[in-house]
Order: C-alpha cells, then structure tokens, then sequence
C-alpha cells in the first residue's frame, strides 16, 4: 500500500473480495457513508428548487464542454492580464515536470498542499520526491493517509477507512518523521487528534515558500479560481506562500462569476451536507502585497480531451467531485475506495477512469462492471451524470472493442481479453431468443430434466451458488400453461402470429 | 381493454406462477388478457453487460410481437424488464441513428414503447383500482427493486396496493431503497460483493418480522430468496402479483 501508486492492482472482484472480508473496513465504511447520505437527503431537502439547480448545473457544465477551447483561451487571457502564467499539460509526466521545475526555480525543496484530486491524480508527490522535493499533505484526511503511507479511499474523506484508533496509532507512530511530533499521551478523541494536527501543520504553513493547490471551479471572464474547503488548511496554503502554483483539469472551467452561483449550492450541500462550505477561498493572479507574489496555472489534459470526443462518456467531464455517488452506492459501501485502483473510485471512479487511462488494463476493463446499475448515483448526482448509462457504454468498449479517441486520435480498440466465452454464449442466447421455438424447447429440456438440476453450480456458475441457492425448475413453463389451457385459438397464440 | 402479457423469459422459465397470477388478477379485473406465444426476451441482459448490437433483434422482435393494434397495452410483471422497454429502447433507437444506422429500430420500438407497463402502473394509472379486491392474511414486507424504484418512478403504486388487501399487513423495510445486489450479470462476475448486498437484504427483511418479503421483480426474488434458502430464514419471497391475485375464494397456496 505504499507509495500511493496504484500500478499493479488486481481488477476489482478480486480486489473488492479481499476488502468484504474485512470486518473492520465494512464497519469503517458503512458507519461513514450512511451518516454523509443521510445528512445530504436532509440538506438537499431544504432546497425547493433543487431539480432546477441540477439541471442549471448540467447545462453550464454541457455548455461549456462543448466549447471547451473557446473558453480556456479565455482563461489563459484573463489570467495572464491578472498577473499570472499559464503552462499547458498533456499528460501527467508533463505536469509533473513542469511543476518540479517551477518549485526547484524557487531554489526551495519543500512544498505544502492544499488537498486536490487532481495532484493526486498524476502522483505529484512522488514525481517531486523524485526531484528531491517534499510535499506536505495538510488537509486533515491527506495528512492521515500521507503519513500511513496509504492511499486515498475516498474523493472528499481520503481516511474514510480508518477509526480513530487507527489514527491515534498513525499520529504516534508517524508524526515525528515529518515535523513535529505527536504529544505525549494522546489518545483518540477528536478534538486531541484535531489539535494534534494543527500544531504538526502550523509550523509547515509558516515556513512554506511555495504552495500547490487544485481549484474547484475557475472562472473564464475574469481568470478567478476557487477552492472550497471545510478546516482553513487550504486558505492557509493560498496566501501565506511566496509562490502558488495551481495544478487543474481543463474540465473546471466555468464561463462566468454568475454560474458560481449554482454550483456553490449543490456542492456544499452535496458533499459535506452543509449548506454553505466554511471556507470559500479566490483568487485572481497576483495582488500586490497580498498573497503570494507569483501564481502559475498548470492546466491539465491527461485522457480529457480523449473522454470529450466521446459522445455517451463526456458527461463524465461535469463532474463537481462532490462525491455524493460513493456515498449512496451498495457497492462503494463494501469494496472501499482502494478496490477501484484509482485515486476515484466509486461510481465516479468506475467510468471516470476508464475514459482517463483507457480500457486497456485489467483492472480498468474490470470496473465499468462493479456496479449493479441500480442508479442511486444518478439520482443524487447535482450535475445529472447518467452513471449506469455510461457504464453500460463502457462495459461495450470492454467486451466488443469498437472506436474510441486515445491521445487525439480516432484509434480501433479491440474487445479485452476473458470474454470470448461470454461473447458466445450472449450470441447463442441471442440467436435462441430470435426463435421462440427454440426458446420453448430449451425450458421443456430443463423441466423434463428439472430433478436432476444441482441447486449449486460448477464452472462460472460457482459464484452464483456459493453463497445462494437456485431456484427450482417448474414441472412447466407458463407458455406451456397457457397453450394447455388457453390454446383455444382466441388469437395470437400461435408461434408465428405476430412476426 | 385488451392487453398483451409480456411475461419475460425469467418469469416464463422459472416463475409460472407469477404469470397465471398476472392472467387471474387481470381477468378479474375485467381485462382481455393475451399471450403472443412469439415472445421471448426483451434483451436487457445483453444491453446491461454491453452486447447492445446484439439486444437490437431483440428488441425489433418484441416490437413486432407487441406492437400490434390489437392490444391496448402490454403489462409485464417486471420493473426491470418494463424500464428496459420504456427507457432502454428508446435510447438504442437514438444510438442507433447516431451511427449512421438510420432510424429503422427507433421507428420499429416508437408504438410499443409508451404502451409498455409494469403491472402495479397498469393497475393504479390505466385501471385506476388501489383494491383489487384481494385477500392475504399475512404480514409482508416490500422491496421496491431498483428499476421499479427510479428507471420508472413507480414510488408507493405497489404500496398502496398492498395496503388495500384484505388481511394483509404492510411493515416497512429498513434500507427499502438500497439494491439487492443483483444486477443481472454482476451476481456472477462480481459475486462477492453480490452476496455480501444480499446478506444485508435479508438481515434488514429479517428485522420486521414479516412473513414475506415481496418485489415486483422475479429476478430480484431470485437472489434474495436464493439467500434466505442459504441463511435458513424463515421468511419466503413472494412476486406482488401472487399477493394481489390471492383472493378469500381462491387463496394463494
């Protein structure tokens, strides 16, 4: 679990199977993701106008995706006027670079971070490392899972998976390696893990030179950025550096100040279930005298442009990461975040990156099926992403290969390895449900035969009978039934009436 | 009014019950109920775990099968199947002619789809009856199924159909909204974290005390009566269309 790479994964039933197992994790799990859900239910139903706000969201998402190069020629306008510079990244190894060479320009080889999905998604902080550079985690759920050399298991709860036993153990053991170390006799209560913290961040922020952050939203007309976060840590690493620099996707761009309107509703109330997120923090190029005296926006491509050309998955692209999917699916709820092999998992995660990196490893081709499709994801979703609609498109590129954009351009995938026997056996149910005779006579095979059906399974059907029994097949099916007692000609009973 | 039971290959293979309750409670209610002997699956297995190519004959064969003007409608007892109809075949019509494929499927499902219901809309929307005059003197517990929940929206339609019957009395289950853990192919090919959904289906079943749990899905039935068998719960799983046929002349057995 070292390293924060997630290179290597197994695909996901294998590695959801390991995480069901784990008592602890599922308690972990269960106890977070049922209080965030309900909470949300709860601020979500204060709005009367939510079903407008979600819809408003989608369009100005769908909007400005579709005019995506108009407006980050903007963006880079408005940012550089303000004082700003704009470095264009295709791929995570050049924004990597690009960001170590900015930090090392400053001569300095610490950085701190504000917590960002993005950095995380390109493994910044092992690139800098790397560069023998340090970067400090300090939001409070990186922080945990930084110095448990872990790996994030959640977008907005990195440390979902752990109690706060587990955290104690982490600050004792831990804190001294990065800076200041835990107090003595610290136990396990909130507030002392809280203030323990604070202290181990406080000294980082105050001797920090250079700061990396995301942003949330940022906005064309004027070349503004927002981060929004809950403790300050963020607001702390924004102003207090000399040099800010700025890693984030090109799919955050909004065209103007009055669209912040919407989305400072429904994220908030989306994701921390609070009516307004504590910390809102902006910020335009440099200011004189105020905040840091040099700001560099990386805008980051990374498999984006490639998830734009595709018409079913773009929609991926409006996600907030509000992460309300992961904490309303059955499936995120038992397997955790890690089983996704991603630094998004979840529903999000499962079509999200797929599109990112491509279909082509195992465990990517795995996860646009580790869902039931049961659609509470879409339903809570604030940016109205059809989660099962993309991963059922997804699940064709896997199993039937077909045309997709990787690295700009039109290229013809071919069907993943492991399912030539599923392709078959869907041909041939195909071709059996093409002909209602045939249809007829495989159930009177499997009713003539039915004493001597197993209630347990060999082969793939294991996995269905190691854990539920089958059902019994009936003396005779309803067709049979209804020709015996309905076949009285009183119209369309025979095989061929309709065709 | 003339309606087409659209059965579903599950419901005609393994539940024939469901269906000769289907015609029974229907007949009852005064409507002429058919059964096209030409239809077989409406191809959500196939879309849902990515052949959409090869669900398309499917779906142009249930048009066929269904779409004549002699029915009124066409009544499944199954939400998951009836969303498949109303939501799916639409879209593989637009896709369709985003390839370039032309609109020959879409106009092939455009007569079949907004006659299409699941049985408790049949009944509560076109009939407009919530007493079906049944009788059921057991205590039930109702799991709403994912598709019936949200792909149609049938929100308390079932529930008021239950509470209607004779004898029969409505606990609610815990966690009512969350998935059973189906999901067709997934049961298979993620069949850990399949069981371990089931498990807590039945756990919070367990918990009202109730007699039945009852869905209007065969399929849904299937895994989570498939668990109970396997945790010995002395609980059964019985389709809403058994209970709603059920009547003080004519008990379910």
């Amino acid at each position: 679990m070292s390293g924060g790479t997630f290179v290597g994964m197994p695909a996901f039933p294998a590695a959801a199977r390991e995480a069901v197992g784990d008592t602890t994790l599922r308690a972990n799990l269960r106890h977070a993701t049922h209080t965030i859900r309900n909470k949300r239910a709860r601020a979500v139903a204060e709005l009367s106008d939510w079903d407008l706000l979600r819809e408003a969201g989608k369009q100005i998402k769908d909007h400005t995706l579709r005019h995506l190069d108009r407006y980050l020629v903007q963006l880079e306008e408005s940012v550089e006027r303000a004082g700003g510079t704009v470095h264009w990244a295709c791929d995570a190894e050049e924004a990597n670079r690009i960001v170590a060479d900015l930090v090392r320009a400053t001569g300095e080889t610490e950085v701190v971070k504000v917590k960002s999905m993005a950095t995380q998604e390109i493994g910044l902080n092992e690139a800098l490392e790397a560069e023998g550079i340090r970067a400090y985690e300090t939001d409070l759920a990186e922080l945990i899972v930084q110095l448990g050399r872990d790996r994030p298991s959640h977008i907005l709860v990195p440390a979902i998976h752990r109690n706060r036993g587990e955290i104690r153990d982490i600050f004792r053991k831990e804190m001294a390696d990065w800076g200041r170390p835990a107090p003595d006799g610290l136990t396990d209560t909130p507030t002392e893990l809280a203030e323990a913290a604070r202290l181990h961040l406080r000294e980082k922020f105050l001797r920090a030179k250079v700061g990396i952050s995301g942003a949330n939203f940022m906005v064309a007309e004027t070349g503004t950025l927002v981060v929004v976060e809950s403790e300050g840590n963020g607001r702390m690493c924004l102003t207090l550096p000399e040099t800010l620099i700025s890693v984030v996707g090109i799919e955050k761009v909004v065209p103007g100040w009055r669209d912040l309107e919407v989305f400072l509703q429904t994220l908030p109330r989306s994701s921390t279930a609070e009516r307004m997120n504590p910390y809102t923090s902006m910020w335009t190029g440099t200011t004189d005298q105020d905040g840091p005296n040099a700001f560099h926006l990386v805008l980051l491509d990374n498999g984006r442009t490639d998830t734009l050309a595709d018409e079913v998955g773009r929609q991926a692209l409006r996600c907030i990461r509000c992460s309300a999917c992961l904490n309303v699916c059955p499936v995120y709820e038992r397997a955790g975040g890690h089983a996704y092999g991603s630094v998004y998992p979840g529903p999000i995660g499962a079509i999200l990156s797929p599109q990112l990196r491509g279909t082509g490893s195992d465990i990517d081709a795995s996860l646009p099926y580790a869902s039931s499709l049961c659609g509470a994801c879409y339903e809570v979703c604030p940016v109205a992403i059809d989660i099962p609609e993309v991963l059922v498109h997804l699940r064709e590129r896997v199993v039937q290969g077909g045309e997709a954009t990787r690295g700009g351009n039109r290229v013809m995938l071919k069907p993943a390895k492991g399912h030539a026997a599923e392709r078959a056996a869907m041909r041939a149910a195909g071709l059996a449900f093409a002909r209602p005779g045939a249809l007829r006579a495989g159930q009177r095979l499997a009713s003539r035969t039915r004493r001597l059906h197993p209630r347990t399974l060999p082969g793939p059907g294991r996995a269905w009978s190691a854990s539920r029994d089958l059902p019994e097949v009936p003396v005779e099916p309803f067709r049979d039934w209804w020709q015996r007692t309905r076949g009285d000609g009183s119209g369309g009973t025979t095989e061929g009436n309709a065709q | 009014m003339r309606v087409a039971l659209f059965l579903t290959c599950v419901n005609d293979t393994l539940y024939p019950e469901t269906g000769r309750a289907v015609v029974k409670l229907l007949t009852r209610l005064g409507v002429d109920v058919d059964f096209p002997m030409a239809q077989t699956c409406c191809g959500q297995a196939h879309y849902n775990t990515g052949y959409r190519h090869q669900a398309e004959p499917l779906a142009r064969h249930f048009s066929d099968v269904f779409g004549s003007d002699a029915y009124d409608a066409v009544v499944t007892p199954s939400g998951s199947c009836g969303a498949m109809v109303r939501e799916l075949y639409p879209r593989m019509g637009e896709r369709a002619r985003a390839e370039g494929r032309g609109d020959s499927l879409a106009r092939s499902v455009a007569p079949v789809v907004p006659k299409t219901y699941e049985l408790t809309e049949f009944l509560v929307d076109v009939l407009g009856v919530t007493d079906v005059g049944a009788y059921y003197p057991h205590t039930v517990t109702y799991h709403p199924t994912c598709h019936g929940l949200r792909a149609l929206g049938l929100a308390d339609r079932p529930s008021r159909l239950l509470r209607a019957v004779k004898g029969l009395e409505l606990v609610e289950l815990p966690g009512a909204e969350e998935c059973c853990g189906f999901g067709g192919t997934f049961a298979v090919k993620n069949a850990d974290v399949s069981a371990a959904m089931g498990t807590d289906k039945v756990r919070n079943a367990e918990s009202t005390g109730a007699e039945v749990l009852s869905a209007a899905d065969n399929s849904c039935l299937m895994h989570i009566g498939g668990t109970m068998s396997r945790l010995r719960t002395a609980m059964r799983p019985v389709h809403i269309a058994e209970i709603l046929a059920s009547t003080e002349e004519e008990a379910l057995s």
